[in-house]
């Protein structure tokens, strides 16, 4: 394992120099990346404090995204829950409908200063891939996505969408042809155009330093989420939930609260069929340490180390590996993570749509189902603020085909 | 000195370039692996690298994915790996073995575990595709206590801060990546390679192996011009994929691929 990190625990200093969240995060990737991370890292580091750059990105999260997004005090589902009062952080509300703009922006921009003309990305379900077209559109650069193929049979509308931003979306046939696939051929295509090309990676996983950077461009979730509350309720919350996948919009809404030590912080993972099932995608709940996709975290593996399937409903969550911060912060007890099943997901996603009027995602729907169970245990003076990461236009053919309805 | 060291101590003696055929263990079944071994140094191999099967291996092309998926359908493990390279050692004490693949099976297993079986087993070197030297420092110390060469990665991207402190921490010998790409792309530029070699030559003595995109006797003859080791993967791999509806008949037909190359390489140095 590699040495620890001196920094203390849960720190928000964190990562160290390498990248390193505890024995988390670092950069494990072929030799020929190295120097193209130092590269990005170096333009990171620079532009992240450049006013100019800070303020082009500002204008278009406020003109473009749509920022700031919503605190929205959901009455109607806290008094039905009896319990502590709901607060939806609307990420739904951004553009393309989804807190992965956030970071496509930041990246973009980011990629434009660099001279970049090329951006590749990732997808699984197809947001985040909707989200690196939509800046690519608007910036002008040449687009590639990865998408497993059998994403792509499931997404057919978001890889229309992609198409129609002036994308191409490349079907990866390779492995289990799902997300970690497209991550496989994406880093493939970086390794071999690296002069020309930008890879924005949608979560905050990968090699150093992505995971660092991916959180800093979505902790403004937390920092509104922060304000807003304070304004709102006139203190903060006494617990924070959203789901994780690869954890971006979790760790967006988690980081600037972490020193808030009164603030209780969970992340929900995909609990699939039940984690007794062995189908789901919950390696924080039940998976170990490892080594994927260029950072140490926990992933879900067999006894060989292959990495194996995983399931959930939701595809944003069907990912067998976790940002490397999520591991730190789990191991430190800063941040309790637990699952919610693809049924108590889908339970939540028709209760908050019928009394709020809100159709959550299916990802963001697990974060819900976890503040339906927590919610009843606590007073009605408490106040949990939960991570709407994004709207669920994108999972009705899912909902409805489950329950037997062709739309 | 290292079984790796000797062979190239005593090929640099014999003013030949050593050969280095890459396969990947159980491909396309397990029990083709131990004889088509013998078959290549057979054929003229010098070294063997068996590539350890990995269900997301990132830097390699769609032929080596595809034979890492033919061997894990027979779910070969790393266990069983070393196993093979047991079982060449029982008639084969001299031609080193280097195990080639991705860092997380050896982290499930352990890194002095894996590093006391693999010497215990006959390997000789292991080169860990996805980690770099600032990751390294904990596994290069367990090889080096059981008396294994660490064998570092080194790229058209890497400085000359990055190729000194690989030669420090590495042993054996240092395996250039002829450019920037996956396994098995068609861009081979040797006059490229050449000016890197000059400046790897510079910063290290370890001997310098250059593999990705050689791909027939022309190609690995150019290549043994300038660099001390030839490295042979996807193209050899191929033809063990066309081959893989008819495993008995591997061993004997792989290898032509391997016996062409030698004797193109070994007359560049007549």
């Amino acid at each position: 394992m590699a040495t620890q990190a001196s920094k203390p625990a849960d720190s928000t200093d964190l990562p160290d120099d390498n990248g390193h969240f505890g024995p988390y995060g670092g950069r494990f990737v072929a030799e020929t990346l190295m120097g193209p991370l130092d590269e990005l890292r170096t333009a990171y580091e620079k532009y992240i404090d450049d006013p100019d750059f800070l303020a082009e990105l500002d204008e278009d999260l406020a003109h473009f995204v749509g920022r700031p997004s919503p605190l929205y005090h959901a009455r109607g589902w806290s008094k039905k829950l009896g319990g502590a009062q709901i607060y939806l952080k609307r990420e739904d509300l951004n553009h393309t409908g989804a807190h992965k703009v956030n970071n496509t922006v930041g990246q973009a921009l980011l990629a434009k200063r660099m001279g970049k003309k090329r951006v590749i990305a990732e997808t699984g379900a197809g947001q985040h891939g909707v989200a690196t077209a939509t800046v690519a559109a608007r910036f002008g650069m040449e687009c590639v996505v990865y998408m497993g193929a059998e994403d792509i049979r499931r997404q057919a509308i978001n890889v229309y969408r992609m198409k129609l931003l002036g994308a191409e979306v490349v079907a990866v046939e390779s492995g289990s042809k799902t997300l970690k696939d497209a991550l496989n051929e994406a880093m493939r295509d970086w390794v071999t155009n690296i002069d020309s090309t930008f890879y924005i990676i949608g979560t905050v996983a990968g090699p150093h330093p992505y995971p660092v950077m991916v959180r800093d461009f979505q902790t403004i979730i937390g920092r509104e989420a922060r304000a807003q509350i304070l304004d709102q309720a006139g203190r903060l919350p006494d617990g924070l939930i959203a789901c994780v996948g690869g954890g971006s919009n979790a760790i967006g809404l988690f980081h600037p609260f972490l020193e808030d030590r009164d603030v209780a912080i969970y992340g929900v993972e995909g609990g699939g069929d039940g984690l007794g099932s062995g189908r789901h995608a919950a390696p924080l709940c039940a998976g170990q340490p490892g080594v994927l996709h260029g950072n140490r975290t926990y992933l879900m593996e067999d006894a060989d180390g292959q990495i194996i399937e995983t399931h959930s409903v939701s595809a944003g969550l069907d990912y067998p590996g976790v940002g490397p911060e999520h591991a730190w912060l789990k191991d430190t007890g800063r941040v309790q993570y637990t699952s919610a099943t693809d049924e108590q997901a889908l339970q939540s996603f028709h209760e908050l749509t019928r009394l709020e009027g809100i159709m959550p995602a299916l990802e963001s729907s697990h974060a819900l189902a976890y503040a339906k169970q927590l919610a009843p245990t606590m007073d009605k003076d408490r106040i949990l603020i939960v991570n709407l990461s994004g709207r669920g236009d994108k999972d009705i053919h899912t909902v409805a085909g489950l329950e037997g309805i062709r739309v | 000195m290292s079984r790796i060291t000797a062979q190239f101590e005593s090929l640099r003696q014999r003013g030949r370039k050593a050969l280095i055929p890459y396969i990947t263990a159980g491909d396309p079944q397990p029990s083709v692996t131990v004889p088509l071994m013998h078959a290549l140094v057979a054929a003229g191999a010098d070294l063997l690298e068996l590539g350890v099967p990995f269900s997301d291996p990132m830097a390699d092309g769609p032929v080596i994915q595809a034979a890492c998926e033919r061997a894990l359908k027979h779910r070969v493990s790393l266990h069983q790996v070393l196993g093979m390279v047991r079982e060449f050692r029982r008639t084969d004490e001299h031609t080193p073995v280097v195990l080639m693949g991705y860092l997380n099976p050896v982290e499930v297993m352990g890194y002095e575990t894996f590093a006391r079986q693999a010497a215990d087993a006959g390997v000789d070197g292991v080169l860990t595709v996805d980690l770099p030297p600032e990751e390294a420092h904990d596994l290069v110390a367990a090889m080096k206590a059981a008396g294994l060469d660490a064998i570092f990665l080194a790229a058209p991207t890497s400085s000359d801060e990055r190729i000194r402190r690989m030669a420090a921490s590495g042993g054996g010998f240092l395996y250039y990546v002829s450019f920037k790409g996956v396994t098995g792309a068609n861009r081979l530029d040797v006059q490229s390679v050449a000016d890197k070699l000059s400046q790897i030559r510079a910063a290290t003595d370890l001997p310098v192996g250059v593999g990705f995109g050689i791909r027939d006797a022309e190609s690995a003859a150019s290549i043994a011009r300038v660099a001390d080791a030839v490295v042979v993967g996807s193209a050899l791999v191929s033809r063990i994929a066309e081959l893989a509806d008819q495993p008995d008949s591997i061993p004997l037909q792989a290898p032509r691929l391997i016996a062409e190359m030698r004797a193109a390489m070994d007359a560049v140095n007549e």
